[in-house]
This record gives C-alpha cells, sequence and structure tokens, in this order.
C-alpha cells in the first residue's frame, strides 16, 4: 500500500515534468505568458492603490494590511490554478469522451486529471503575488514569530485545499451538465477578484457564509488578524485546516458524480 | 448600407439564441455588483467625506455598469474575427464586394447588443426594487435620461470603434494573444471598469477625460445619475464626438493599408 503511494507520487512529478518540458519547446510564448500574467493582475494592484490615496483605511485595515491580504489570497489561487487547472478544463475532457480513457487506467483518475495539466504560466502572477507581500510585510512592521510563519503556512496550504475543493466541484457537476457552469466563476474568480479585502470588511452576513458554508474566512479573515497582530489567539493558526472538511465534502460530491458518469458519447 | 443592416441582424438573432448564458451571466454580474456595492460600502463607513459622489450614485453607477457590460466590456472581443485573420479565412471576406471594416463594426455592434437585450433589463427590475441606497435610483429628470442615452449611445459607439482598432492590428501583428489581454486588462482599468473613474486620483482622472478611455463607459454612468454639471457634460460629449471620428477615421485608414499588404496565414 505504502509503495503504491510513493508510486503514485513519482508518477504525479513525471507529469510534471513532461508538462514543464512540453512549455519550454514553446519558450518566447511561454514567457510572454508569463508577463501578461502578471500584466493583468497589475491593473487590480493600481485600483487598490487608488481606492487607498483616497482612504487610507477600510473598517480599520491599513493599505499595507490589504496588501497582504491580497497577496496571500492571490499566492493561494495561483498555486491552485498552477496544480488542480486539470480540473478546470475537465469540461472538455468530459466532452471529447477522454474521460473514458482515464476510467479504464488502473490508476486514480483523480491523478490523472491532475497531472493532465500543469498550468507553469501561473508563475508569473505567483511572482507578483510575492513581490507585493515582502512590499506589504516591510510595511505592516509584522514581527515574525515561529507561530506566525506557521499561520502563514497553513494559510496557503489551506488556501489551495479550499480552491481544490471548489475546482472539484465544478468538475462534478460536468457529469451532470456535460458542460462547465459559469456561475462557479463567482466562487473561485469571485474569491480571487473579491478576497483581497479581508471578508469581514463585507459585513457580518458575508463573514458567517464565508466560516460556514463556503469557508473562505477560515484561509483569509480569521488567521489574518493572529498574522496582523490584531488578536493573540494561537487557534487562528489552525483555522485554515478547516478547509479539509470543506474537500472532503467535496470530494464526496465528485465521487458521486463519478459513479452516475455515463460517457458523452462520440 | 443594405448588406450591412443584415449582417447586423443576422449576428444579432445569433446572439439571441444563448439564452442559458445569459442567465448564467446575469447571476454572475448580481454577485459582482452585490459584492462591489458592498466594497463601497465599507469604504463609505471608513470615511463618507473623501467620496467624490453620493453613495446613492456610486450605487447607480456599479449596477449599470453590470447591467450594460456587454455594451462596453472590453475582454468580450469576437473570436470568429480573430480565428478568420490568423487562419487566413478572411481571404473569402476580401474577396467579397464589402468593406471589411464596416462588416466588423456592424458585427460587433450587434453582438454587444445582442447581450445587454438579453441581460440588462432582469438586472436593472432588480437594482430598482433594492432599498434605497443600495440601488438604481431613477435618474433626476426626462430630460437628463435624454441626455444619458444619447451619450451611452457615442460611447457605444466609440467603444467599438475602439476595439476595431484591436481587430485591424491583429493583421499586423498575426497572433491576437498579447494585444487582447493588454486591451482586456488595461484598458478596462483606464475606462471605469475596475473602480468607477470618480475615485481615481485628481491628476490620473483629469488625463483619462481626455483620452478616449472615459468617453468609453464613464460619461454616460455618470450623466445617468446626475453627478456631472451641464458644462462638464458638454465637453464630454464633444470629446466623444471627436474620439468617435477619430478612431473611426483610424481604423480605416489602418485596415485598408492592411487589406492592400494583408498577407494570408494559413493554407
Amino acid at each position: 500500500m505504502k509503495k503504491r503511494k510513493w508510486d503514485a507520487l513519482s508518477l504525479y512529478m513525471h507529469y510534471i515534468r513532461l508538462s514543464i518540458r512540453s512549455a519550454m519547446e514553446y519558450k518566447a510564448s511561454f514567457f510572454l505568458q508569463v508577463a501578461s500574467q502578471l500584466l493583468l493582475s497589475m491593473t487590480t494592484l493600481m485600483g487598490l492603490a487608488f481606492m487607498f490615496m483616497r482612504f487610507h483605511s477600510v473598517a480599520g485595515y491599513g493599505y499595507a494590511d490589504v496588501l497582504l491580504c491580497y497577496s496571500i489570497v492571490m499566492m493561494q489561487y495561483s498555486l491552485a490554478e498552477m496544480f488542480v487547472r486539470g480540473f478546470d478544463t475537465f469540461a472538455g475532457m468530459v466532452r471529447r469522451g477522454e474521460f473514458d480513457r482515464v476510467l479504464v487506467r488502473p490508476r486514480s483518475e483523480i491523478l490523472q486529471i491532475l497531472g493532465s495539466r500543469f498550468e507553469l504560466t501561473r508563475i508569473g502572477r505567483l511572482l507578483q503575488a510575492v513581490v507585493v507581500f515582502a512590499y506589504g510585510v516591510s510595511h505592516a512592521d509584522i514581527f515574525w514569530t515561529p507561530l506566525r510563519i506557521m499561520t502563514l503556512l497553513s494559510m496557503l496550504l489551506g488556501g489551495i485545499l479550499l480552491f481544490s475543493g471548489l475546482y472539484l466541484v465544478y468538475a462534478g457537476f460536468c457529469f451532470f451538465t456535460l458542460d462547465g457552469l459559469e456561475f462557479m466563476n463567482i466562487f473561485t474568480d469571485g474569491a480571487k477578484e473579491y478576497g483581497k479585502y479581508p471578508i469581514d470588511v463585507y459585513g457580518e452576513k458575508m463573514m458567517k457564509f464565508a466560516t460556514f458554508g463556503i469557508p473562505y474566512a477560515l484561509v483569509q479573515a480569521y488567521p489574518l488578524q493572529l498574522l496582523l497582530g490584531r488578536s493573540d489567539c494561537p487557534l487562528y493558526a489552525l483555522f485554515p485546516l478547516g478547509t479539509v472538511a470543506f474537500l472532503m465534502v467535496c470530494h464526496a460530491f465528485w465521487r458521486f458524480g463519478v459513479r452516475r458518469y455515463t460517457s458523452s458519447g462520440s | 448600407m443594405k448588406k450591412y443592416v443584415s449582417f447586423f441582424r443576422n449576428r444579432f438573432a445569433m446572439g439571441l439564441q444563448y439564452r442559458a448564458a445569459a442567465l448564467a451571466g446575469m447571476t454572475t454580474q448580481f454577485a459582482w455588483g452585490f459584492m462591489e456595492i458592498m466594497v463601497f460600502r465599507a469604504f463609505y463607513s471608513a470615511n463618507p467625506a473623501a467620496f467624490p459622489m453620493t453613495f446613492e450614485a456610486t450605487a447607480s453607477y456599479i449596477w449599470l455598469q453590470q447591467a450594460l457590460l456587454a455594451v462596453f466590456a472590453a475582454w468580450m472581443l469576437e473570436p470568429e474575427i480573430f480565428d478568420c485573420i490568423v487562419s487566413g479565412n478572411v481571404a473569402y471576406e476580401l474577396c467579397r464586394p464589402i468593406r471589411i471594416y464596416d462588416m466588423w463594426f456592424a458585427r460587433s455592434m450587434a453582438a454587444r447588443l445582442s447581450r445587454v437585450a438579453l441581460r440588462c433589463f432582469p438586472i436593472i427590475l432588480v437594482a430598482l426594487c433594492l432599498p434605497k441606497p443600495y440601488g438604481i435610483s431613477l435618474p433626476p429628470s426626462a430630460f437628463q435620461f435624454a441626455v444619458f442615452l444619447c451619450t451611452l449611445v457615442l460611447s457605444f459607439l466609440v467603444s467599438v470603434s475602439f476595439y476595431m482598432l484591436v481587430y485591424v492590428c491583429t493583421f499586423y501583428t498575426i497572433s491576437p494573444m498579447g494585444l487582447r489581454v493588454m486591451v482586456g486588462s488595461v484598458v478596462e482599468f483606464l475606462s471605469g471598469g475596475g473602480i468607477p473613474l470618480p475615485f481615481f486620483p485628481e491628476r490620473v482622472r483629469g488625463v483619462l477625460e481626455i483620452l478616449p478611455f472615459a468617453a468609453m463607459q464613464n460619461v454616460p454612468l455618470r450623466v445617468y445619475s446626475g453627478s456631472m454639471t451641464p458644462a462638464e457634460t458638454q465637453r464630454a460629449v464633444a470629446l466623444q464626438l471627436f474620439w468617435l471620428a477619430a478612431l473611426t477615421i483610424l481604423g480605416r485608414v489602418l485596415c485598408a493599408r492592411a487589406e492592400r499588404h494583408a498577407t494570408l496565414q494559413g493554407g
């Protein structure tokens, strides 16, 4: 059993290597795409800067605080997109009937879909997020304790899990509709777009939804309190791990979809 | 003229077919509108004095922007036109006794209008029913509304003629990707798609108001809520007319040049 797990991991690494190699065959195109990723998120940053030039703070958060929040969400989202992109383009796989092929192979279907696409170009956005993060850190004067570093890491991990769960649900819907559902973008793109502000900015109802509905706040607003020194409760560092439960629910939905799957023909 | 009208009619009818997509799009736009308004509410309670317009006007601005998204959106370019240039199929179009620029202009207009026709009314209706500061408020007067409609038509034409330049440029660059991304993000932001133009710093706004960007979506949205003085409106309309003329002339010249030197891609 243990051997098989390692086997899966090495297979996944192999998938990634292949993907990187194929991206490197088109070097110019790759670097252009990375640059355009950088550019795309630049405007969001400018929008933030303009708003804070005018208002200086929102719901008690200063510019540097919001930049930290924005950059962390950006890292979560771009890492998730990098690794789980296969699920984002899953609709095409179902429509073309390629999922049938996946099912007959003696490997986990999730592993194969994860491996089908590895979006290295998202590194552009990741880089930008890291730069913004560094800027935010230098202006928010955070004193880095081991606990805070752990909080940051658990936020990143929790965020990736959360977005992976959403992508799983998105892909799970494809079994029933054969096409991606645009409204799911509200929960993925929307989280990226509006997650730049800590969720408590949006008021109490939104905070409730983001805690008990889709747990965005667990990887963003709560642990952020600890990171910014607005609270001392060390429990907040563990909040992001609550997304594991969310991921399990999403996985159950996905399994349900796989069992109901009856090829798309062709 | 008649042929362009029928191009328009065909594309318009085709656009009306995508009703499920329109429904999905509307849900997204509602969600965006709500989030956007909540953001501005938070900023408003942080410092109401720093607001460049009333909160009601901001809410109207946001809802109208969501309802009329397809009129202005910079990322809603026609993939078919790009494909036809990249694949070389544009050769067939060049053989026809039509002006490509006008045909594509009619096409883009129809594509955008059909999207708006399906989406704008439900959004506006719901936004009208929302409680006071969060929904669309009625325009201050019938005259103001008429001015709004005029500026809306003008900004629609300016937008389409601006995006025509992107199509025409594809003749020169062949790969549309770079330009599309550039236009999709930068132009969208500069014309007030991210945050409304009045929230920009004074200096930046001054420059953008002279450039075509403000003429593309900012003007009608601000005219609607009456947050522009008559003098400002006159100046804005004059600038819209100027940019419409400038952009269409530039587009036609570039297009005519491209047609003469077009290298057909693909075989």
